[in-house]
Order: C-alpha cells, then sequence, then structure tokens
C-alpha cells in the first residue's frame, strides 16, 4: 500500500543541470542583494535564492518544536479503560479462607477481541484481556494460592502464560492451559517468587499474540512475616498496608502497535495511548515517595527503557529483591518481557512538569512520553 | 439514398428507447446500493487505501503535501509523522478524503536544507503511507525573481540549442541531394530518440500519479490521440512539406520541450540539485540537433526570416512555459500526460518527414535503405545517444 506513495526520486540528468544553473544564478542575484541587506526584508526567504542557508537561522513561526505532538485526543470512553486510572487499577479479584488457613485468591480473565484506539484517530484491532490493553495488572501476595478462571471469548486460540513458580501442567503453552475460542481453563499456583512479574498469551505464533495486546502486570507482593531482616520495606510494598498507604504506586506497562502490521511498531506508549501522559500529566504529591511497577512488552524491538528527568532512583530488577539491584540512577533499560521497581521521591524538587520517557528517541517521538505534575499536597 | 428508405420513428419513441435503457441502470445502480446484494462478500476486511503525494511544498511555515487518496472509501489521515516523530497538521479541506479527492497536508517541521527528511501518515485503520524528500530545499515561489530566474534557464535548455541549430541553415544549404536526405534521415533519427526518452519518461512519471488515472493507458492513448489529430491537422490541405513541414517539427519538438520543462520545473521543486558547466555545454550540445532537424525540410526553398524567430519560439519557447508550470503547479499526471501529447506530436513529424524524404527520390522504397539515409538516421540515433550520455546522471 505505501508503495503507491513513494516517487521515484532520482533527480533526473536534467534537473541536476538545472540545480547548478540556479545555484549560479543564485549566486549571482545574492551578489547583487548583498549591499542592500542591511535592513530587514520583509519577503526575505521567501525567494530561495535569497533564502537563508540554514532555516534555523530565521525564525519560523508557528514551527516551535512543541509541535511534535499528536493530534487530538483519544476517547477513553469509547475504548473503556483510561491510561490514567490504569495507573492505580489494580485487579486484586475475590479471596477466599482455605482448610489450611491459606488464602485463596481467584481472578476472572476473559479474552476478547476488541478494537482499540490507541493513538488519536488511530484504531487497533486489539486481542485483550478483561478488554483492556495491557490486561488487568493483578496483585496477589506472597504466599496465597492463585486460581486464575480464564475464558476465551476470542476467535482464536490464547491462553494466560504467568512469569511466576508453578507446574508445567499450569504453564500456558500448548497442551497445558492453551484453549480455543469458548473453552475455559483454570490456572492453579501458588504466588511465588514476590516481584514485579508479568503474563502474557502463549498461543503461537508468539509474537503477534504478543503485539495484538495480550500481556499485563503479575505484581507479587512480600509478606513481610517471611522477611524480618527487611519487614518495613517489605511491608511497604505489600498493597494495603499502613505502610504501603504512604506510597504513590503505579503499574506502567512500556509496550508499541504495529498498525500496519510490518514487523516494525508506528505507535509507541506507557500504557497503550501514544503520548497520553504528555496530554494528562501524572499528579504527584512531592511529599510522598512514588514507586512504578514497570514492565516492557515491546515486540519487534529488543529493548526498551525510562529515563526520569531532573531526578534519579533505584532499581529492583524483577522486584524479586526488598534491596535496590541498582542505586541513583536515571535510566533503566529492559529487554523484552524484563521489568522492575523504581521508587524516587520530587520531596526536595521545586513544584513543575518533569518529563519522563523511553531515551530511545524514536520511541518518544513516536508516543512513549509523559509527564509528572509535580506539586504539594495542598496545591 | 439508403438511410431515406428506413423508415424514420417518431422524436418520442426514439427518445424513450434511449429512456429505457437509461432507466434500467439507474434502477440497478439503486438497487445495488440500496439492497447491498453483494455484502455476503464482505469478509471483514479493512477497506483498501492508497494515497499518493503529488506535491511538496517546503517553505518557512513547514512542510505542505497535496495528497490524494484513491482507495475503496473515503479515508482518513489521522496521524502524521516525520522522521519517525508524531508531529502536528493541519487537513485542508478537513475530513476524511472521498476516494480520487486531494486535500493539502501542512506540517509545522522545522526541516533542514539539504538534508533528506521522511513523512509517514498514518490513516486510522494504522496504514502508513510514505513519502520521501530526498533534498530538502525551498520551494521556489511565483516572485519576479523566481519566475525571471526559471525562465533563463527555459531559454537556455529550450530556446538557445533551437537558434544555434538553425544557424547552420546557411551552410545546409549548399548540399545535393544526397546531402539533404541525409540531414532529412538525421533529423528522423534524432526524433526517434526524443520519441523513445520522451514516452519512457512519461511512463514513468504515469507511474507516480494515483492509480485512479491508470497512468500507463494514459500515456499510450493521448499519444495515439495526439499522433491521429496531428496528422489529420497535418494532412488537411495535402501532405506537409517546406515551411509547413519545419513548423510541425517545431511544434512537436515544442511540446517535447514543454514536457522536459515539466519535469525539470517539477524537479526542482523537488529539491534536486547539482552543480556542472560540463552538464551545461552537455545539454546544448544534445539538443543542438533540434535545430538542424527543424532546418532540414526547408533547404529547398527561401523562408523569410521572420520564419526562424517564430520557429525558435515555437520550438524553444514552451521549455520556459514548462518550467513556469512544473515548478508552480506541478502534479505527476499532468506531466505524464504533456509529455505523451508531446509524444504524439513527435511521431507524427517523424511520418512526415519519412514522407517528404520519400517523396524526394524516384524510388520511394529503396532511398529507405540508400547509404546516405540509413547513414543520416543512424547518426542521428547514435549523436543523440551519445551526447545524452553527458548529461544522464
Amino acid at each position: 500500500m505505501a508503495d503507491a506513495s513513494k516517487p521515484s526520486l532520482d533527480p533526473s540528468r536534467r534537473a541536476l543541470l538545472v540545480g547548478g544553473l540556479v545555484a549560479a544564478g543564485g549566486a549571482a542575484i545574492a551578489a547583487g542583494s548583498a549591499r542592500s541587506q542591511s535592513a530587514a526584508d520583509p519577503m526575505a526567504g521567501h525567494d530561495m535564492s535569497t533564502m537563508p542557508a540554514d532555516p534555523y537561522a530565521a525564525p519560523m513561526q508557528g514551527m516551535a518544536h512543541g509541535n511534535m505532538t499528536t493530534v487530538g485526543l483519544v476517547d477513553h470512553n469509547r475504548n473503556g479503560f483510561d491510561p490514567t486510572a490504569m495507573l492505580t487499577d489494580w485487579e486484586r479479584g475475590t479471596t477466599e479462607l482455605l482448610p489450611d488457613g491459606r488464602t485463596l485468591r481467584t481472578f476472572e480473565v476473559d479474552a476478547i477481541d476488541k478494537e482499540i484506539e490507541i493513538a488519536p484517530g488511530i484504531f487497533f484491532p486489539a486481542w485483550t484481556f478483561n478488554g483492556r490493553v495491557p490486561g488487568p495488572a493483578l496483585r496477589a501476595k506472597e504466599g496465597e494460592r492463585l486460581r486464575i478462571v480464564f475464558r476465551n471469548l476470542g476467535s482464536h486460540p490464547h491462553s494466560m502464560h504467568f512469569h511466576g513458580i508453578h507446574s508445567a501442567r499450569m504453564d500456558g503453552v500448548p497442551g497445558a492451559g492453551l484453549i480455543g475460542p469458548g473453552e475455559e481453563f483454570i490456572y492453579e499456583f501458588d504466588a511465588k517468587p514476590f516481584g514485579c512479574h508479568l503474563y502474557h498469551c502463549h498461543a503461537l505464533p508468539l509474537k503477534r499474540h504478543m503485539h495484538k495486546g495480550m500481556y499485563g502486570l503479575f505484581v507479587i507482593d512480600p509478606d513481610p512475616e517471611r522477611h524480618p531482616e527487611n519487614a518495613t520495606v517489605a511491608a511497604s510494598r505489600l498493597l494495603g498496608s499502613p505502610e504501603n498507604a504512604h506510597w504513590q504506586e503505579m503499574a506502567m506497562v512500556m509496550n508499541a502497535f504495529d498498525t500496519n502490521f510490518d514487523g516494525a511498531n508506528e505507535v509507541y506508549a506507557a500504557n497503550t495511548v501514544g503520548q497520553a501522559y504528555m496530554n494528562e500529566p501524572i499528579r504527584i504529591d512531592k511529599s510522598r515517595p512514588v514507586r512504578i511497577y514497570l514492565v516492557n512488552v515491546t515486540e519487534f524491538d529488543p529493548i526498551n527503557s525510562f529515563h526520569l528527568h531532573a531526578n534519579f532512583f533505584d532499581y529492583y530488577d524483577t522486584g524479586t529483591t526488598l534491596t535496590p539491584t541498582l542505586r541513583t540512577v536515571d535510566l533503566i533499560m529492559q529487554c523484552q518481557a524484563q521489568r522492575g521497581i523504581l521508587e524516587f521521591s520530587f520531596a526536595d524538587h521545586e513544584d513543575g512538569m518533569y518529563m519522563f520517557h523511553a531515551h530511545q528517541s524514536e520511541f518518544t517521538e513516536l508516543g512513549w512520553v509523559g509527564m509528572f505534575d509535580v506539586r504539594s499536597s495542598a496545591k | 439514398m439508403n438511410e431515406q428508405v428506413q423508415p424514420k420513428r417518431p422524436a418520442l419513441s426514439r427518445l424513450l428507447l434511449v429512456l429505457v435503457p437509461l432507466a434500467a441502470m439507474l434502477g440497478m445502480f439503486v438497487w445495488i446500493a440500496s439492497l447491498d446484494p453483494l455484502r455476503s462478500f464482505n469478509n471483514g476486511a479493512p477497506p483498501v487505501e492508497a494515497l499518493t503525494v503529488e506535491r511538496t511544498i517546503l517553505d518557512e511555515t513547514g512542510i505542505g503535501l497535496l495528497v490524494r487518496a484513491g482507495g475503496s472509501d473515503a479515508m482518513v489521515i489521522a496521524q502524521v509523522a516525520v522522521d519517525d516523530a508524531f508531529w502536528t497538521f493541519t487537513q485542508n479541506p478537513p475530513g476524511p478524503i472521498v476516494r480520487g479527492g486531494a486535500v493539502w497536508i501542512q506540517i509545522p517541521y522545522p526541516w533542514v536544507l539539504g538534508e533528506a527528511h521522511a513523512i509517514n501518515m498514518l490513516s486510522n485503520t494504522g496504514a502508513s503511507f510514505e513519502h520521501e524528500i530526498a533534498v530538502a530545499v525551498p520551494t521556489p515561489k511565483a516572485t519576479v525573481g523566481q519566475l525571471r530566474l526559471q525562465a533563463l534557464v527555459g531559454a537556455i535548455v529550450g530556446l538557445l540549442p533551437v537558434a544555434l541549430g538553425l544557424m547552420f541553415y546557411p551552410a545546409m544549404r549548399s548540399a545535393g541531394r544526397v546531402g539533404v536526405s541525409f540531414l532529412l534521415a538525421l533529423t528522423v533519427g534524432l526524433l526517434t530518440f526524443l520519441l523513445i526518452d520522451m514516452t519512457s519518461e512519461a511512463l514513468e512519471l504515469a507511474d507516480q500519479a494515483a492509480a485512479l488515472f491508470q497512468g500507463s493507458a494514459m500515456v499510450w492513448l493521448s499519444g495515439l490521440a495526439s499522433f491521429l489529430m496531428l496528422m489529420a491537422i497535418g494532412r488537411w490541405r495535402g501532405t506537409p512539406e517546406g515551411l509547413a513541414l519545419a513548423f510541425y517539427i517545431a511544434l512537436g519538438i515544442g511540446l517535447h520541450n514543454f514536457g522536459e520543462g515539466l519535469a525539470i520545473g517539477g524537479a526542482f521543486a523537488a529539491g534536486s540539485a547539482g552543480l556542472g558547466t560540463f552538464l551545461v555545454l552537455g545539454f546544448a550540445l544534445h539538443n543542438v540537433t533540434e535545430g538542424i532537424g527543424i532546418a532540414a525540410p526547408m533547404l529547398r526553398i527561401r523562408p523569410p526570416l521572420w520564419s526562424f524567430a517564430a520557429l525558435t519560439l515555437l520550438a524553444g519557447g514552451p521549455a520556459v512555459l514548462g518550467m513556469w508550470a512544473g515548478s508552480l503547479a506541478y502534479a505527476p499526471q499532468w506531466s505524464a500526460l504533456a509529455m505523451a501529447v508531446g509524444a504524439g506530436a513527435i511521431l507524427q513529424v517523424m511520418v512526415e518527414v519519412t514522407a517528404y524524404l520519400m517523396r524526394q527520390s524516384s524510388d520511394r522504397q529503396a532511398v529507405l535503405f540508400s547509404p546516405a539515409v540509413l547513414g543520416g538516421f543512424l547518426a542521428g540515433l547514435g549523436f543523440m545517444y551519445a551526447t545524452a550520455a553527458l548529461i544522464k546522471v
């Protein structure tokens, strides 16, 4: 399709000739007008022969680099999910007590075909978990028994493959929980190890099922009782604890979409919608520390990254430790399916807009960029 | 007299005979449009989309693109990325672009002089349409200085070589019968080269046009139509020769130079650039033969002096007009059309010059393969081919 719009650009022999002639003529005219160049010429730049050599040298009205953005806004209501709400929308399922005193946590997840708007006006025929991309951010506590009731309401075979510790029967690969349209499967395993994990469809071809939108965060909070040496840290990670309430936690899935199916991405984002956090900056209360659960599920590009402006953070690769694996960095890199936890604070910063984005400029400029709107809680 | 034997139907019934099939056709369209009997063919595939960039304008406000939609349905340009960065843009007129419709896309992008830029337009279905700006230079505007500059270029590539070629006229007059045959055959040879060169350039341009213009068919058919019409006009009062034939050659070469002017102006607007006194000289040499060709059929007559000026203007002047049109209102389909019409005109003068050449000799068939004629023809071809090598880059 794209070929039709590609004119051949071989400079023809005559064009080359003319270029030469014009260069010569232009030089003559420029020489002729050199004496009068002290006065500002309102038409300067209109005649190519007198155009300044560098367009940046002359002010180009309406060409501020702030124009690097998508046009319009995505209709989050039609999509049925909002990137801002998704930051803090943890899916905790339902719990019941097992006879042995453990907690059984049950999640219900449906695979659904759905067209979603991934950048203003651009629609993508996605395969989703629960109608959203990324799928629900599942959150459990270390040691719990997990039961995930998975129904395939889509048009292709799908599965849920969890990055965690479980038996082969529960792995979500063909022959172990991969189900056809209309079928149901229940995955069951213990929540371990604690950390920041992910799940995704493992139907084949994997690449297609991944980039169509079948992935989500799978966070297992550490049980403070199992980590007496770091009980306070563990408690701060445990959703619902008083220590945790102080934190501003966010779920971010770095993803991208190949809208024309040519094996390269057209739109990059955190949580699906390109430029979403530029159009609606993320409000940060600077008196409270920030924790981001970050996973990279970008297809086709081997790595993605997260860069924070004007600040540094501690990083817990895969989130399976209670002490940072990297301290005081402002950029981390994640390969496909790599994930980790970022912790930082703006307590000592001035109020203002602080940018974050992938530091692959291409990803940034194709949508994976956002702003933290840092303010005191009173304001 | 046979027609009068046919019984004449009343006007009303003749009208009815036309109206009935027309009404049936209308009814069929309404039926297909309203009941959609073909909907079972709908397999859920997205509509076919096509987008052709016809014109690129680079100026102090950024990048402007004239794009034409040619898909199965109206299409929507949702986002535009320049060099892998989403950029704001305005579309005029806004809204979905109907099949065959063209809109301007204005992108306030700080392009960089002399460098390449890639523009990617994304439709609402996610299809991408790429357009490459190979070398970014400001697009010429219709200022007095600019038009004068282009007229100068047009004069150098069009008027000057023809005038120089015509200056050989006095020397050519001294040629004998064989010499004249040689010169006429030389003219046919160079016209053959121009015909091939022009047809292939027209087809190349037609390839860049939107599919709905059916570039290849348009080029062949308009070339054929132009050939037939010029033949008919030329033979209105007998076969042309002498001054009339010279004017027909000048017209054909003029149309050729108009097409070339369009291509140069278009490439000019597209930002191709380079330097070369060498190229200028090669070009003048290449086109000098055009003047010789125009002079060839006038060797047996005594043309008035004004006719040389008129022939020069007719053959070379269109290059200036082509330059202006090409750089200010360039579109591949119109350039291809102009070139095809020119190719038809070239073919017409090839036929007429050959006919004239044959009339010069008593043995009409044998003369074509006489050493002078064959030699002249091949010399014309060879000269054009060799000098073209100087200016093909």
